[in-house]
């Protein structure tokens, strides 16, 4: 493959999820608006609330220092890095070769590292909350996604991801595997904490109790804070097809004839993902913040007989 | 070289090989970056003014451990080296606390030292020699129960000076007390030599043991990675939090070292290879940017007089240069790409995942992989403490007077700072050349495939640490940018918002709040002891003042060295019976000891 198609290739994928992220992040309201007997914003509403942001002014803390002001860029970079690793419409992903799963993780890791210290450089106390309870949550949450993704590939044979969604698409009966059934939950409940939706977070409201990746947020406004919540959708489909990749990797697109397929293959499954999650976040209460590490000291449970199924038996 | 040694038959021989002079590489870059950053801080640490000499000495005895070619130079350079950063230490004798931290690490330094001449004088019976040329030549003839024993006595020894859990009590003590330059050279090189001790002892002097060997300093890095990194989260003395963290990066060190010890067992070279390189390359990356945050804490310390995170705040305005390297210290420890905590840690997850391929028993297959968990944790926690380090000290507010005044450290300091920081991008982004240079020195750890160009890449998967980092940079421009298409907008700055009063510094997070969650979340494990007292106004309900205590239970002093201490006393009493101070008593020894000889020699 030539460098050039590469790039094109890089940018359409780009493209492709980044403006695919307000419809799915829609998709999700809409679902959990519909079975909470609402009829909720309309899909294009994440849109019209970006276009509107992006073109508001904004106002910086005079006390924030030049942290918070990169913490937008280094946050969208770092998730569009990994948009281009994680296979999506096909496989493998146009810039796969630049990085493995371990990558990803390094990635979302180095978007966290820059959001949290952003909470913390006004000097208020909600952005402090927010970043403190942010990486503690992540540090929970990040053993049961690692675990789950050694359950994957220790059965692939390597952290590449087209490699393994490949793999997995020429021997379906694997998919179904006890052991990746397991890692699946594993990773489904890490995802939850990753996205901060309920019961782990709340994506809805900046009630100073509940608030995580809201806090954070807080005093960000106009531009910059448009750029970090196209950025945090962005992330959430990035998770998604992750999860699809490492899991459910049916559809996907080899060569360019089987995209139309691979197309719908991935508006299927987003749909359904979607409504997952709109049937999780509507069944359930938020947990009390300690409670959390029951719930993810749990999905780390799972990882373990994951692997344990996968080394032991399979 | 050969040089004639103080006693007949005893000749001390000097050599350099691909270990050593990795090794002695390390040594000499982060001794020379200490050496600038010396310069500039001996003017604000009145006793370390004439330390000079005694520093000189240091790094000379540490370059003689690594090129001593036998038992008995290295002891020498071993000892000198012990009692060099001994003597630094001590440098604040007046401070009782200092004398007693001394005292700690040199009691255990020695009782370590003991362990490796037994160590030693094993290894010398076995094979007739000191040389340490003879010992490997004759690994093989060993029988395995001294070879085990042998190495189990070198793990405690060596691990003692690494810093390895449970004997790493003395680092978390020593280490912050001493001067910043003396403590960047013990956390990032020092404590590396016990590492150093331990590969020439599993690849050098050994021959391939048991599996047990491996997985055992597999756990021991494992359990000193986690627990390391979250007493460090406990902390809010920043030089202490540091070294907690270089208990931490041991750890992660031995899970390199474990995985290659079990693969040279289970004879899977090109797995030794992956968590021998990881290792390796750890250590320099460790020796990176642990030398230089530690730099950053002295000069913070030099700028504002205290190094307690809670009186700290601010400075990101006040020393701009010191807050970014210590940025770039910061995300490289937290593993983040592309910086060198990553690179390395990349490649240990790697090597974690080719054990378990290699691995053909099931049970020795699930040991690395369960520990992948444990290293995940282990970066995102280490991540949660930095982000309260960096956090806590450079933005905000200032929350007290001094750091309010505080002022950006000297040019010698700024200079080591900045070189070590641009080191850290440097060893992260030009991984593959460096590891392919460690494959060149020894070449147990060259990866397979070679190294030469492109992205790093081992069989089980790659990573293009360049790549990426010229992606997030253009990436993040552009995300900045493309929103411009839609017009100009204006940015405003005001105060920030906090519900309607003024913001005050006691409003920003300290470090003992921002790591509450993980001090409840883990209790079970560091015990958090908190202590309320509310004082009321003399007969009144109204609250005078309320003091907040909050620490943690010293678990393994507690259980583990009290315990050994205890009975030591009570031996000791027992013997001082024996010595009662009268003379005729000891005449009465000297006799019968006299006898005893004779008998024994008849």
């Amino acid at each position: 493959m030539s460098e050039v198609v590469a790039a094109v290739l890089a940018v359409a994928q780009l493209l492709l999820l980044v403006g695919l992220a307000p419809a799915v992040n829609g998709l999700i309201k809409r679902a959990k608006a519909r079975l909470q007997g609402r009829r909720g914003p309309p899909l294009l509403q994440g849109y019209f609330d970006l276009a509107k942001l992006l073109r508001k002014d904004a106002v910086v803390s005079e006390h924030s220092s030049v942290i918070s002001r990169a913490t937008p860029a280094v946050y969208a970079g770092a998730i569009a890095s990994a948009a281009l690793i994680v296979p999506a419409l096909w496989a493998p992903a146009p810039l796969g070769g630049w990085g493995d799963a371990i990558a990803v993780i390094g990635l979302f890791a180095l978007a966290r590292f820059a959001l949290a210290l952003a909470g913390l450089d006004t000097g208020s106390a909600f952005g402090g909350m927010g970043s403190s309870r942010e990486v503690a949550l992540a540090a929970l949450a990040e053993p049961a996604l690692a675990l789950a993704l050694f359950a994957v590939v220790w059965r692939t044979g390597t952290t590449d991801l087209g490699t393994t969604a490949l793999w997995l698409v020429e021997r379906p009966y694997e998919t179904i595997a006890p052991s990746q059934l397991l890692a699946l939950a594993a990773f489904l409940i890490a995802i939850i904490a990753e996205t901060g939706r309920v019961p782990v977070d709340n994506p809805d409201t900046h009630l100073e109790l509940t608030m995580i990746h809201e806090g954070m947020l807080l005093e960000y406004s106009g531009r910059p804070l448009g750029i970090l919540v196209w950025a945090t959708q962005l992330k959430q489909l990035v998770l998604f097809s992750l999860l699809f990749a490492l899991f459910l990797p049916f559809g996907i697109a080899r060569t360019p004839a089987e995209l139309p397929l691979a197309a719908l293959a991935l508006v299927a499954k987003l749909a359904v993902m979607c409504a997952m999650m709109a049937l999780i976040e509507s069944s359930n209460a938020k947990l009390r913040i300690l409670r959390v590490p029951e719930l993810l000291g749990a999905a780390s449970t799972l990882a373990v007989l994951a692997l344990i199924a996968e080394v032991m038996v399979g | 070289m050969s040089v004639p040694g103080p006693l007949p038959d005893v000749v001390m021989t000097w050599r350099l090989d691909g270990l050593g002079a990795y090794f002695g590489l390390v040594i000499l870059v982060i001794s020379t970056a200490t050496a600038s950053f010396a310069i500039g801080h001996r003017h604000h640490h009145a006793g370390f003014r004439g330390s000079g000499a005694l520093l000189g000495l240091f790094v000379v005895s540490m370059l003689g451990v690594v090129l001593a070619g036998d038992a008995f130079s290295f002891l020498i350079a071993w000892e000198a080296m012990s009692l060099a950063s001994f003597a630094l230490v001590l440098t604040d004798h007046r401070r009782a606390d200092v004398r007693r931290s001394a005292w700690i690490y040199v009691v255990m330094t020695h009782a370590a030292t003991a362990l490796v001449v037994v160590a030693f004088l094993v290894l010398a019976r076995a094979t007739g020699s000191l040389s340490f040329a003879e010992w490997s030549l004759r690994a093989a003839t060993l029988d395995p129960p001294t070879a085990s024993l042998v190495f189990v006595l070198g793990l405690i020894g060596f691990g003692t000076k690494a810093g390895m859990i449970p004997v790493h009590v003395w680092l978390p003590r020593a280490h912050p007390v001493a001067p910043a330059p003396v403590s960047a050279l013990m956390s990032g090189v020092m404590i590396k030599l016990g590492i150093y001790g331990l590969v020439r002892l599993t690849f050098d002097w050994l021959a391939p043991g048991p599996a047990w060997w491996g997985s055992l300093i597999l756990m021991l890095g494992a359990a000193s990675a986690v627990l390391g990194v979250l007493y460090a989260l406990m902390e809010h003395d920043l030089k202490r939090l540091l070294a907690y963290h270089s208990v931490e990066n041991i750890g992660i060190i031995l899970m390199g070292l474990g995985t290659a010890v079990v693969a040279r067992s289970l004879d899977a070279p090109a797995v030794v290879a992956i968590g021998l390189a990881a290792a390796l390359f750890h250590v320099a990356n460790h020796a990176t940017f642990k030398a230089l945050l530690f730099m950053g804490a002295g000069a913070i310390d030099a700028a504002t007089g205290t190094r307690d995170l809670e009186r700290l705040g601010g400075l990101a305005r006040r020393m701009p240069v010191t807050a970014a390297t210590f940025l770039v210290g910061s995300a490289a420890i937290s593993a983040l790409p592309p910086l060198n905590g990553f690179a390395s840690e990349w490649l240990t997850f790697q090597g974690l995942l080719a054990l378990g391929h290699a691995a053909r028993d099931p049970q020795l297959a699930l040991l690395p992989l369960l520990l992948g968990g444990a290293l995940a944790l282990t970066g995102a926690l280490a991540l949660a403490c930095f982000v309260k380090a960096f956090g806590v000290s450079f933005l905000a507010l200032p929350r007290s007077p001094r750091a309010a005044a505080a002022h950006e450290a000297g040019r010698p300091e700024l200079v080591a700072m900045v070189t070590l920081a641009v080191a850290c991008v440097a060893l992260g982004v030009g991984a593959v050349p460096v590891l392919a240079a460690i494959g060149t020195l020894v070449p147990a750890a060259a990866l397979s495939g070679g190294l030469s160009s492109g992205p790093l890449a081992i069989a089980d998967g790659r990573v293009d640490l360049p790549g990426l980092a010229a992606l997030v940079v253009a990436l993040g421009i552009a995300a900045l940018a493309a929103p411009r298409l839609l017009g100009p907008v204006r940015t405003r700055v005001a105060e920030t918002w906090v519900c309607g009063v003024a913001l005050h510094p006691v409003h920003g997070y300290t470090a003992t709040a921002f790591a509450k969650p993980i001090r409840l979340m883990f209790r079970g494990i560091v015990r958090p002891v908190r202590e309320v007292e509310i004082v009321h106004r003399s007969g009144t309900r109204f609250v005078a003042s309320v003091q907040y205590r909050s620490h943690i239970a010293p678990v393994f002093e507690r259980y583990v060295y009290r315990a050994f201490t205890d009975r030591l006393v009570a031996f000791s009493h027992v013997i001082r019976r024996a010595q009662n101070g009268s003379l005729q008593t000891y005449l009465a020894y000297l006799i019968a000891a006299l006898v005893a000889a004779l008998v024994i020699a008849r």
